[in-house]
């Protein structure tokens, strides 16, 4: 048995579950019980790939089948709430239980220490890969909010008949202005508008690559035979503007929304008439 | 005139995504010392726009933001580093409308009109630093 020290540990599956299980409680896990079915099942594919594969544990077929298991056992508890911590917790319980049973098996300490080193190597390198898989598992619903977020942020609004308005909220970067382009763009043509409110109340700071974006987007406005209205340039981002040296005098800008829309108005020239209340 | 640093941090810029938590923290230092909202927008526009250029021309760096004082008045200084391939004529990318991008060529010489202190160095072949400083009531 010389050269499989770690496939004794099958022979005391039970024993090591019992040992697990009381290290994950005391460790102030309180589901111990409730995952014992995922738990079980890992243990002894584990250990029964140990018990069968003699050394080469990092590459044989089976292994693989065991670091699948555990990543899959990651990322559900990553999904079902679990900190990092416990996550991390609940490989390096299974790491001391055996090692517990281990040292009770093994009388030799130098037989002893190859087996608790081998047995860190395998655990340590399955606990970076659950590591990741729970990274993962995070960063996938981060990059789905994004793509989420970058689409209903640019929504476009008819706010009269051939009027399209368009409000930016948050830091306008180059694949930002794109979408915002492309969508102000289509809004033009889908809606037969022939005049745009961007409306920028919501961009915190202007700078030199801000205004060459609505420059941009104003000078494709114009080659559709759109007219453009940049408003809600607050007092502060006025100041800016000028200080940086931009010129923005070819384009039609706006304090707010509203009299950016009389402007509008004014275009197509339509009028808000006051009702008359008819006297009876 | 000499300064003291009341408090310091540094972040590191390698990505567009870094830009936005930048500017927050350094809106954050001018709040805390109770710029208004027309310095603070001056602040961070050239913040903005130096930490932009950092990205395209240096490939990126790093960011040190500072709360300093004068003994007369409190301020932000902002100092961005990397180590890209330099600028090789200062006076020239300091003139208004050059770029040796496709931009509007205001990014430095406008920087330095929304600052109160600005200070460039750059070395061929070894980076460049650029130095800015926003008064309380500057």
């Amino acid at each position: 048995m010389q050269n499989n020290l770690l496939g004794v540990l099958k022979e005391h599956e039970n024993k090591l579950l019992t040992i697990w299980s009381q290290i994950l409680l005391d460790g102030g896990s309180e589901d111990g019980a409730m995952e014992e079915e995922e738990s079980k099942e890992f243990a002894s594919l584990f250990l029964s790939v140990l018990a069968k594969s003699d050394e080469k544990y990092e590459n044989s077929q089976e292994f693989e089948k065991v670091q699948d298991l555990i990543v899959g056992i990651s990322s559900s508890r990553g999904k079902r709430g679990f900190s990092p911590r416990e996550n991390a917790q609940y490989l390096i319980s299974f790491k001391e239980a055996c090692s517990q049973v281990l040292s009770e098996l093994i009388q030799e300490p130098e037989k002893l220490y190859d087996a608790n080193l081998k047995l860190n190597a395998i655990l340590d390198n399955m606990m970076i890969m659950t590591f990741e898989a729970f990274m993962k598992g995070r960063e996938d619903v981060i990059s789905r909010q994004i793509d989420e977020i970058s689409e209903i942020s640019t929504p476009v609004i008819t706010v009269w008949d051939g009027i399209v308005a368009l409000p930016i909220i948050g830091t306008l970067d180059s694949s930002r202005t794109q979408t915002v382009m492309e969508s102000l763009l289509q809004q033009i043509v889908d809606t037969g508008s022939s005049i745009a409110i961007l409306d920028i109340s919501g961009v915190p700071a202007v700078d030199s690559l801000v205004a060459q974006h609505l420059i941009k987007t104003v000078s494709a406005t114009r080659l559709m035979g759109a007219e453009c209205i940049i408003s809600g340039i607050r007092p502060e981002i006025a100041q800016t503007v000028v200080h940086l040296g931009i010129d923005l005098s070819g384009i039609t800008t706006k304090a707010s929304l509203a009299s950016a829309l009389q402007t509008a108005f004014e275009m197509l020239q339509l009028a808000v008439v006051k009702r008359k209340k008819i006297v009876e | 005139m000499t300064t003291i640093t009341n408090n310091k941090e540094e972040a590191l810029i390698v990505k567009e995504q870094d830009v936005v938590p930048l500017r927050n923290r350094v809106k954050e230092y001018g709040v805390k010392i109770g710029m208004s909202i027309l310095n603070q927008t001056k602040l961070i526009t050239a913040t903005s726009e130096l930490v932009r250029n950092l990205l395209k021309y240096g490939g990126g760096g790093k960011v040190i933001i500072e709360s300093v004082s004068n003994g007369r008045e409190n301020g932000v200084r902002v100092t961005f580093i990397d180590n890209g391939p330099g600028i090789a004529d200062i006076e020239l990318a300091m003139k208004d409308g050059y770029s040796t991008g496709k931009s509007l060529g205001l990014g430095l010489p406008g920087t330095k009109r929304l600052v109160n202190e600005f200070d460039i160095k750059s070395e061929l072949g070894n980076g460049t630093t650029v130095t800015i400083t926003k008064w309380k009531n500057g």
